[in-house]
């Protein structure tokens, strides 16, 4: 694919840019300052067939890129999460998009019962603690946090993640329900289908978002769900920032009406509301759900695999369009 | 068992002499069933009539104490290790140890878990990184390590290991353990003959084990050298298990890639250097601090003392 023009949109990972440079002809947006963008790609519109683009802050894909690319013909995430492409104008257009499904379920499925039980049984807070010296100041006068084991836990989005989650927590003697959109032919016998998402929350101790975020999943966390999870439920998103009614999940933590939270993904990474960072019932992460050396090396592998195969006509491996 | 001394007072609430200050919140809520008297400020009277010392904490329950009783015939802990008690004095004396059995198993099991996930995930770093807007400022945090798959030791198979070791089978990790036997059949779980070759077989080492002679210091130098840099240790045992100044210059050093550690030696000392790492998790030995465990030794404990003063089997006595 040494011929193929390439245009990394944002900074992703060293492996990944080093591989398309050596490998394709690659631009980076970056290079451009931005308010000189739009000359640029005007610029380099003829040769631009391939937009690599990452899941958080700073992906793209949406419509006035696409057209902005005439030759365009395909679009590949580094993500599994695809929100931010206009797949509307990629089918109009004849433009492909591939992600990168499966080789980080493990990861986004390990941090998130990480951040259940860190959030539960406070981990980072004690972490804190112990760095501030106030081990030592208060010999060991601690508050009691609530056991994770046996927890119920619900699932929003039993796919890939949702089913990896579902595996571990398992092994912790949770129950488990779920719900999603449509529900599945195959029945899971050991997972308790719920109808609505309210009812999942009003049935669940531990909440997790896992689904991927479209028109429907928009603030599915809404005010009404926070409410039906209750005082003593925990939230944890390892979905997407706008999965979630975000100033009243802030709101609810705040007064107490939500009991505790673990978010790897916020509205406007890397913005996080300070009102959550004073909060010891709340574990924040940095969108780092597939940030492990392993998996980024598997999810840039599987990108230019898809760009090959692109490149060479034959089968993309893991398409969306 | 013989009758109270106290003669005619026949529903007098039975005598439970209390090796420390409680600070667990047990005795208030069992003064209803049984007269507390804290050991130091108990007379000659009491001390010779005393047969059960109730230890609500970690300080050391000497022979010196123990030999003070002479109508000593149980001594009762709120702990699952039995470390700060001088068994020897016990076993010499023919007094019984109840502990906390298994009552603290799974918030212990669930707490290794969490430790291991934070340390291997940066958990506890990237939210402080966050927190002090390095987010913003600096990007995204350094890449961490994968969880899945990775070779988990566990050193003592007992009611808290098979807990840890059934739950992060669930990750898709292999499981190994050292125990002083091996378990029989069925056990899914890899036996290794000593930690140091389960630690040179294991990429996460987890200490579930009680801190006797034999295991005092057992994770020394060679250990974490066998473990090596991609290597990580999670202790919610005893401090004592490992040889702390000897950790601190492994994970220094790189010779070891990080630790999850609830317990420290010197408690609630803990060394200087760990507070500027961001490959360790510290945590205040509260791997039992969850309202389910504590109604649960509660329950234990009152259970053993009812028991005691009835003539009833013991729940939890511990084999010296």
């Amino acid at each position: 694919m040494e011929s193929l023009g390439v245009l990394l949109l944002h900074p992703l990972d060293t492996y990944l840019e080093q591989e398309l440079d050596r490998r394709c002809r690659l631009l980076r947006l970056w290079d451009a300052p931005l308010d000189r963008r739009g000359e640029f790609l005007l610029a380099h519109a003829s040769s631009i067939r391939a937009v690599v683009t990452g899941g958080g802050s700073g992906a793209g894909g949406d419509a006035a890129l696409i057209d902005a690319l005439p030759r365009l013909e395909i679009i590949a995430c580094y993500a599994v999460g695809f929100d931010r492409v206009d797949l509307t104008r990629c089918r109009e257009r004849g433009v492909r998009v591939t992600n990168t499904p499966g080789v980080l379920t493990d990861d986004v499925a390990d941090l998130a019962v990480g951040l259940a039980i860190a959030a539960l049984r406070r981990i980072p807070h004690a972490d804190r603690y112990v760095r501030a010296g106030l081990w030592k100041a208060n010999n060991g006068h601690y508050g009691l946090t609530t056991q994770f084991s046996g927890k119920r836990v619900g699932i929003i989005g039993l796919g890939r993640i949702g089913l990896a989650i579902a595996k571990r927590v398992e092994g912790f003697g949770c129950p488990v329900s779920y719900y999603q959109r449509t529900r599945q032919q195959q029945a899971y016998p050991n997972y308790t289908y719920l109808p609505t998402v309210v009812q999942l929350a009003a049935d669940s101790d531990v909440l997790v978002v896992a689904c991927s975020l479209n028109e429907q999943s928009h603030g599915i966390v809404s005010c009404e769900l926070i409410e039906a999870l209750g005082p003593r439920g925990v939230l944890v998103n390892v979905g997407r920032g706008e999965h979630v009614d975000q100033p009243e999940l802030v709101a609810a933590l705040a007064e107490g009406r939500l009991g505790g939270a673990g978010l790897d993904v916020f509205e406007a990474e890397p913005d996080v509301p300070e009102a959550l960072m004073a909060l010891d019932n709340v574990v924040l992460a940095p969108h780092m759900g597939s940030g492990t050396r392993e998996t980024r090396k598997a999810m840039a592998d599987l990108v230019l695999a898809n760009l090959e195969a692109h490149a060479l006509s034959k089968p993309l491996l893991t398409p969306v369009v | 068992m013989t009758p109270s001394t106290a003669g005619a007072d026949a529903k007098a609430k039975p005598l439970v002499l209390v090796s420390q200050p409680s600070d667990s919140g047990l005795t208030p809520v069992m003064e209803g069933q049984f007269r507390f008297v804290l050991a130091a400020d108990a007379d000659e009277a009491t001390a010779a009539e005393a047969r059960v010392l109730f230890v609500p904490g970690l300080r050391p329950v000497t022979a010196d104490l123990i030999d003070r009783l002479p109508a000593l015939e149980l001594v009762a802990a709120i702990s699952v290790g039995l470390d700060h008690v001088d068994l020897d004095a016990c076993r010499r004396r023919g007094i019984t140890v109840t502990n906390a059995g298994a009552t603290f198993s799974v918030d212990i099991a669930d707490y290794a878990v969490g430790l291991v996930v934070a340390v291997l995930r940066r958990v506890a770093a990237a939210d402080a990184h966050l927190q002090r807007g390095r987010w913003v400022m600096d990007g995204d945090y350094p890449l961490a390590t994968k969880v899945s798959g990775k070779r988990v030791g566990i050193v003592g198979l007992g009611s808290i290991g098979s807990l840890v070791a059934r739950r992060l089978a669930a990750f898709g990790c292999p499981v190994a353990y050292h125990s002083r036997t091996r378990k029989p059949a069925p056990c899914p779980y890899t036996f290794f003959p000593t930690v140091r070759a389960l630690a040179a077989d294991s990429d996460v080492l987890v200490l579930a084990c009680a801190l006797t002679e034999e295991t005092r210091r057992v994770v020394d130098r060679e250990v974490m050298e066998a473990l090596g840099a991609g290597g990580v240790l999670v202790n919610v045992g005893r401090g004592g298990l490992v040889d702390e100044p000897e950790l601190v210059r492994c994970l220094r050093e790189g010779v070891i890639g990080g630790a999850g550690l609830d317990v420290f030696e010197n408690e609630p000392d803990v060394p200087a250097e760990l507070l500027d790492m961001d490959n360790v998790v510290l945590s205040s030995h509260k791997a039992v601090a969850t309202a389910e465990s504590i109604r649960g030794v509660l329950d234990a404990v009152s259970g053993n003392l009812e028991a005691f003063f009835a003539g009833r089997p013991l729940l939890s006595p511990v084999s010296l």
